[in-house]
């Protein structure tokens, strides 16, 4: 057997890397002691074929690297962009007043060329002291957001606290509801019933967000406004309702997913100790299913925490600092949304919203990382120990 | 009895949620429907906006989306298809750069769509961009260092890379391993047995990722809200270097920033169901393919 192997080498070195991938793979252990006697015979055209397939798999390896280095280039980009407010150059790109007059004069003509190269000139040619960067700084943490005034203000605290208030709602109203029909899709529901609901419920997930933003816009605002009275047709419940649309698919799947991952014998075991199935869902297997569930939240958060383009047209975009959930905020990503293409690059504005950005990187960079290691570890582990 | 009650109140209120999501689901595209039905004409669909956006059609705005993804998936499909490929036929499970991809692969679909778009920005244009013009020219003029329809699609393909990547792994999984052995057994080299069996056999998977990834953007605004759209546009983009019109962001700039938002509502009711049926057309594609995928699968 191996005698007649060992004259196609090719199909030896086909064997040793099969093999690493499949070890462990115990009916497949034969094929190593050909793997290293063959290597010494090896002719040199055979080599050149050698070549050309670890050349493939390098090329391979080297393209599948592109994601990392999306990730790593993301870091280095959108902080980059963001550092001259924490370590200004020597000539600082304080934005002054003559400035902002000239750049936010016309909106239309900002994008042309000559602006923006006029802007950059006039921005670094402006020498300022050292104490004007501690002002950015204090100015950042303020409870005010005016970019574009005499005296610009860009404190991001109503930014955060809108973002953070929109995603309450939104999840606040979302979760108990994907939950709960999670439960019914995985428990309750008949089978046929169970075949239409994952799929139709899923497709929202495919809604364009700028769709849903526009229905929030045009009926959920309007709808609400007869419902509650409120003075805003704009304001953060509705953003919140809007965008709990979107995390809603997103929570139902995984939880779904986690539900039905639920090995078998533990529903068994509980409904043949007498348990009603209701008794089951809610007292064995949802605990059971706890970091899935929770992973999903987080999943949810992220998805509504990140989201532009429904918040930018729902929630009125006013930067106020107020609890009221009928009042209008401003989010952070709408922030961006609203206000990049009209900043002058190289501006402190621009670099402002490039910190923002780097905050709902942070922010959501942060949560995959729990819901990846964290939640997925505590499960398989539960899971292993359970079997 | 008052567990009964509580019982059969809770299985209600779980088919309650599952019913108020379906309801909403409904409601969103009858509205959409019934206010776009009228407007929706062929020529709607055929001619460019006129009188300010007041009238017309939305040609460009297809033709830009249509653009768009194109570019992007050309982009996009190539490498996902490849790291697909990386994962499922060489990667060593427990290696630290498998864990480091696949992390990476997770994260990227989590990060938010609007910081895509700064990146754009950062990257795309003011480095790449820049690079080219001070290396091209080298007269100062902006030519590249500018939002455009390259760097827009460039920015959407980072954007819908984990979509491709998870479909494509997942068809190339579901290519039975025998496959494989035969062609090895046969004499062919990995290489080859990836490129002549493997991936001939996985190509519904990566039509299904294609699919969902030009869904994917042709949905998504975020990212080009700064990095190529425009507002109006008289011509159609004929080079890399246009700017182009974008359905989604045709929608969100006359649904807000329109002089009269209530006279050209048709138009835009009109243009979500467009853009809703387009979404809804390429997902059910999508699963229809991958349904048919996994039957075979089994």
């Amino acid at each position: 057997m191996y005698i007649s192997i060992h004259r196609y080498s090719k199909f030896n070195v086909t064997i040793q890397t099969d093999q690493k991938k499949a070890r462990g793979d115990t009916d497949r252990s034969n094929g190593r002691p050909t793997v290293s006697t063959n290597r010494s015979r090896e002719r040199p055209r055979r080599k050149k074929k050698r070549y050309g397939e670890r050349l493939a798999e390098t090329l391979i390896r080297a393209v599948s690297f592109t994601s990392f280095a999306i990730i790593i280039l993301i870091f280095a980009f959108v902080f980059r962009e963001a550092t001259p407010l924490f370590f200004p150059p020597a000539q600082q790109t304080v934005t002054t007043e003559d400035l902002q007059q000239e750049t936010y004069g016309d909106d239309e003509s900002l994008s042309t060329n000559e602006t923006i190269e006029e802007g950059r000139k006039r921005s670094t040619s402006i020498e300022t002291a050292g104490g004007e960067a501690d002002f950015t700084l204090d100015n950042l943490l303020g409870d005010e957001w005016q970019p574009v005034s005499a005296y610009p203000k860009f404190g991001i605290l109503p930014l955060i606290i809108g973002s953070f208030k929109v995603t309450i709602i939104a999840i606040l109203f979302g979760a108990p509801i994907a939950i709960l029909a999670a439960l019914f899709t995985a428990f309750f529901a008949p089978r046929w019933l169970r075949e239409i609901l994952k799929p139709t419920i899923e497709f929202l997930s495919g809604f364009p967000s700028v769709v849903i933003g526009f229905f929030a816009l045009v009926a959920i605002a309007s709808i609400f406004q007869n419902i509650f009275g409120y003075e805003y047709r704009l304001n953060s419940f509705v953003g919140g309702i809007a965008l709990s649309l979107a995390a809603i698919p997103i929570i139902y799947s995984v939880t779904e997913d986690a539900l039905s991952s639920i090995p078998k014998y533990m529903t068994e075991a509980s409904l043949a100790l007498g348990a009603t199935k209701w008794q089951t869902a809610l007292f064995v297997v949802l605990p059971a299913a706890t970091p899935g569930v929770f992973a999903a939240l987080l999943l949810g958060v992220g998805r509504a925490f990140g989201e532009t383009m429904i918040v930018l047209m729902a929630t009125g975009n006013a930067a106020l600092m107020s609890l009221d959930i009928f009042k209008p905020i401003r989010t952070m990503s709408a922030t961006i949304g609203a206000e990049m293409a009209e900043v002058v690059f190289g501006d402190t504005h621009y670099n402002v919203l490039f910190f923002i950005g780097s905050v709902l990187f942070i922010f959501t960079f942060a949560l995959n990382a729990v819901a990846e290691f964290y939640v997925r570890n505590k499960l398989q582990k539960r899971f292993r120990g359970a079997a | 009895m008052n567990r009964k009650i509580f019982g059969a109140s809770f299985v209600l209120a779980s088919a309650a949620s599952a019913a108020v999501i379906v309801a909403v689901i409904l409601i969103f595209m009858i509205t959409i429907m019934i206010g776009g039905w009228d407007h929706l004409t062929w020529e709607f669909i055929t001619a460019a906006p006129e009188e300010g956006m007041t009238a017309g059609g939305i040609f460009p705005a297809i033709v830009g989306t249509v653009l768009l993804v194109l570019l992007m998936s050309l982009a996009g499909v190539p490498i996902g298809t490849i790291t697909a490929v990386y994962l499922s036929e060489y990667a060593n499970r427990n290696s630290i750069f498998t864990k480091m991809i696949r992390f990476a692969v997770n994260t990227l679909a989590g990060v938010p769509a609007i910081v895509f778009g700064l990146f754009g920005v950062g990257f795309f244009i003011q480095f790449v961009g820049g690079g080219m013009d001070s290396f091209l020219s080298g007269t100062g003029e902006v030519h590249w260092r500018q939002g455009n329809i390259l760097w827009a699609s460039l920015t959407m393909a980072l954007l819908t890379l984990p979509v491709v990547i998870v479909s494509v792994e997942e068809a190339l999984r579901s290519v039975p391993g025998d496959y494989r052995e035969g062609s090895l057994a046969l004499g062919a080299t990995k290489f080859q047995t990836i490129v002549k069996i493997v991936l001939p056999n996985a190509y519904t998977g990566i039509l299904t990722g294609t699919i969902l990834a030009v869904g994917r953007g042709a949905g998504e605004v975020a990212p080009i809200l700064f990095t190529g759209a425009a507002y109006y546009l008289p011509h159609l983009p004929s080079s890399l270097s246009d700017q182009f019109m974008q359905l989604g962001y045709h929608l969100y700039i006359m649904a807000t920033q329109s002089p009269d938002v209530e006279a050209t509502l048709s138009i835009q009711y009109a243009t979500a169901f467009v853009l809703l049926v387009l979404t809804f057309l390429l997902n059910f594609a999508a699963i229809i393919l991958r349904s048919r995928l996994r039957a075979r699968a089994r």
